[in-house]
């Protein structure tokens, strides 16, 4: 019996000191590093125009990117479970794409569709539309990397609810639009908040693929984890520290945001 | 008896037209769906592929197999597989500890267990870069070294066995389990015939993911790696050098290459699911 607890306590201690060392300690030690100055350092640098003009373009990417992808991705995941078109597998794979490719990968394939020498960089450039080193790339490279969330999360709860209610509000007149509105959107309503929170969470972080195709102009073109980086990289400490304070506290209300979700979910 | 005559003298309600149309609303969604997926996934796929192959098989050799592409690939891939192996054995462990055992605070572990997701990847980069840097309050110098790399992309890639594993555990029938025990076999003889044979199908989807993720990943690295080349370069790293001299038609067969590997292995996770989908009925 002694053996017993002692494999119980020791797994339960690797594990906790994994994740200590892994997380909560490089974590907490960031929180520590930011006020290691005293508060004002922190208070002047969330105030600087950079950092402001930053936080606003990360606010709009997110405020683009996470609509488009809510409703591309309920739209996707109707097709692919209540309908039996022909190529479903393709766009199966096709919606897995954006994991399976590098970040570094998607803007660089941004650059030879938009960039300047790519195909359609001239033609958009004509018409008085820049895309690379501009938001609307940002914006893109945001979109193609949260694109999946949606549809991932909804896929399985509409093959869990089935389509009992769907085919009994058809025979009793309701027309599709109203059934999708008062039958199927309240059922899978929390596989679709639980996405939106993944691409939301996603959208406001990426860094790899926006690095590519936004040029890095500071008030201009930077989202806030360049900003990390810039302020890093010029050694305002304090500057990248509180920065990342912000985007760590909006990632902790992601994960309290999904775990209420959840809870919810299991209670009902 | 009244309420039945009213529904009979109820007019039948009247249908929309356009949604009495088989499939009108199901045409236009489809639309949508594929020209969204056409333009945003499919273009830049079809663009980075005709790149890589600019210059033919013989060009796309040629950058594949330049020295310092070699290196990169190289150090992307056994880091990758030396992160799915200790992502296998703690993912697993982590999970047997959030199901099978009690302790306090074990909800807000469960909870930080998403964080890497949540968390931007720079922002990864930064606090390991504190706490394993130069200045590490702990004493432990990694900067700049590949085991530097390797905790950067443990960190990204912890959720994915853990949370792969963890349903298995939790609907897993303990009569089984129980069953072994009474015939009078040992704690780890039941874990390594009855228990791991279940589990093992959440490890793989696990490690499957975790690699595909651990070959592209580019934030958590940034300021971490150091990014030397030869040394601490890894591919996505090395893709971005050579974006920045401008070498798009190199980058782009190396880009190729790593999305070659994780297609492979992501193809090879839907295809063990259905086999196993099919060996469950």
């Amino acid at each position: 019996m002694t053996g017993e607890r002692l494999t119980r306590w020791g797994l339960r201690y690797i594990a906790l000191a994994y994740l200590a060392l892994l997380l909560v300690i490089p974590l907490g030690y960031m929180m520590i590093e930011t006020f290691s100055e005293g508060i004002q350092p922190v208070l002047d640098s969330i105030t600087e125009p950079d950092s402001i003009a930053a936080l606003k373009l990360t606010l709009l990417t997110v405020a683009i990117a996470v609509p488009l992808n809510t409703v591309f991705g309920i739209a996707c995941a109707l097709l692919l479970v209540r309908s039996n078109m022909r190529g479903k597998g393709i766009i199966n794979a096709l919606i897995d794409m954006p994991f399976a490719i590098s970040p570094i990968v998607v803007g660089l394939s941004l650059v030879l569709v938009y960039g300047t020498s790519g195909w359609f960089g001239q033609p958009l450039m004509d018409l008085g539309i820049q895309v690379i080193f501009s938001t609307p790339g940002i914006v893109i490279a945001v979109v193609f990397v949260s694109l999946p969330f949606v549809a991932r999360e909804v896929v399985p709860v509409l093959q869990e609810i089935g389509d009992d209610q769907e085919k009994a509000a058809e025979t009793l007149g309701s027309g599709s639009w109203n059934t999708f509105w008062r039958i199927t959107l309240p059922a899978i309503r929390w596989g679709v908040s639980y996405g939106v929170v993944l691409t939301m969470a996603r959208a406001l972080g990426e860094f790899g693929a926006v690095s590519v195709v936004s040029g890095k102009i500071s008030g201009q073109t930077e989202t806030l984890p360049l900003y990390v980086q810039k302020q890093f990289e010029t050694f305002h400490s304090v500057g990248a520290y509180t920065s990342s304070l912000i985007l760590a506290v909006i990632a902790l209300a992601t994960l309290l945001a999904m775990n209420l979700m959840r809870r919810k979910e299991n209670d009902e | 008896m009244s309420e039945v005559t009213t529904i009979d003298a109820r007019e039948p309600r009247p249908r929309k037209a356009i949604f009495r149309l088989p499939g009108a609303g199901q045409a236009l969604n489809k639309g949508l769906v594929v020209t969204y997926l056409g333009i945003m996934v499919l273009l830049p796929i079809v663009a980075i592929t005709s790149k890589a192959f600019e210059d033919g098989i013989s060009g796309f050799w040629d950058a594949v197999s330049a020295p310092q592409s070699v290196a990169a690939l190289k150090l992307t891939v056994i880091c990758s597989l030396i992160v799915v192996v200790i992502n296998a054995v703690m993912g697993t462990l982590i999970a047997w500890v959030l199901v099978r055992d009690k302790f306090p605070g074990q909800r807000v572990i469960n909870s930080i267990i998403d964080l890497p997701f949540a968390l931007p990847t720079i922002v990864a980069s930064l606090i390991l870069l504190t706490v394993y840097g130069a200045d590490s309050p702990l004493g432990i110098h990694l900067a700049f070294t590949k085991p530097a790399i390797v905790v950067a992309l443990l960190f990204v890639t912890l959720p994915f066995v853990v949370r792969a594993v963890q349903p298995l555990l939790l609907s897993l029938d303990r009569d089984m389990e129980a069953a072994a025990e009474s015939l009078g076999a040992r704690k780890w003889l039941i874990f390594r015939r009855v228990i791991f044979p279940n589990l093992a199908p959440g490890i793989a989807t696990g490690v499957a993911l975790a690699f595909a993720r651990a070959l592209g990943e580019f934030g958590s690295l940034v300021l971490v790696s150091g990014n030397i080349p030869f040394q601490t370069e890894v591919a996505s790293v090395y893709i971005r050098g050579q974006i920045e001299f401008d070498r798009l038609a190199s980058a782009s067969a190396v880009s190729v290459v790593l999305l070659a590997i994780s297609l492979a292995l992501l193809a090879s996770v839907t295809l063990a699911q259905r086999w196993g989908l099919r060996h469950d009925r």
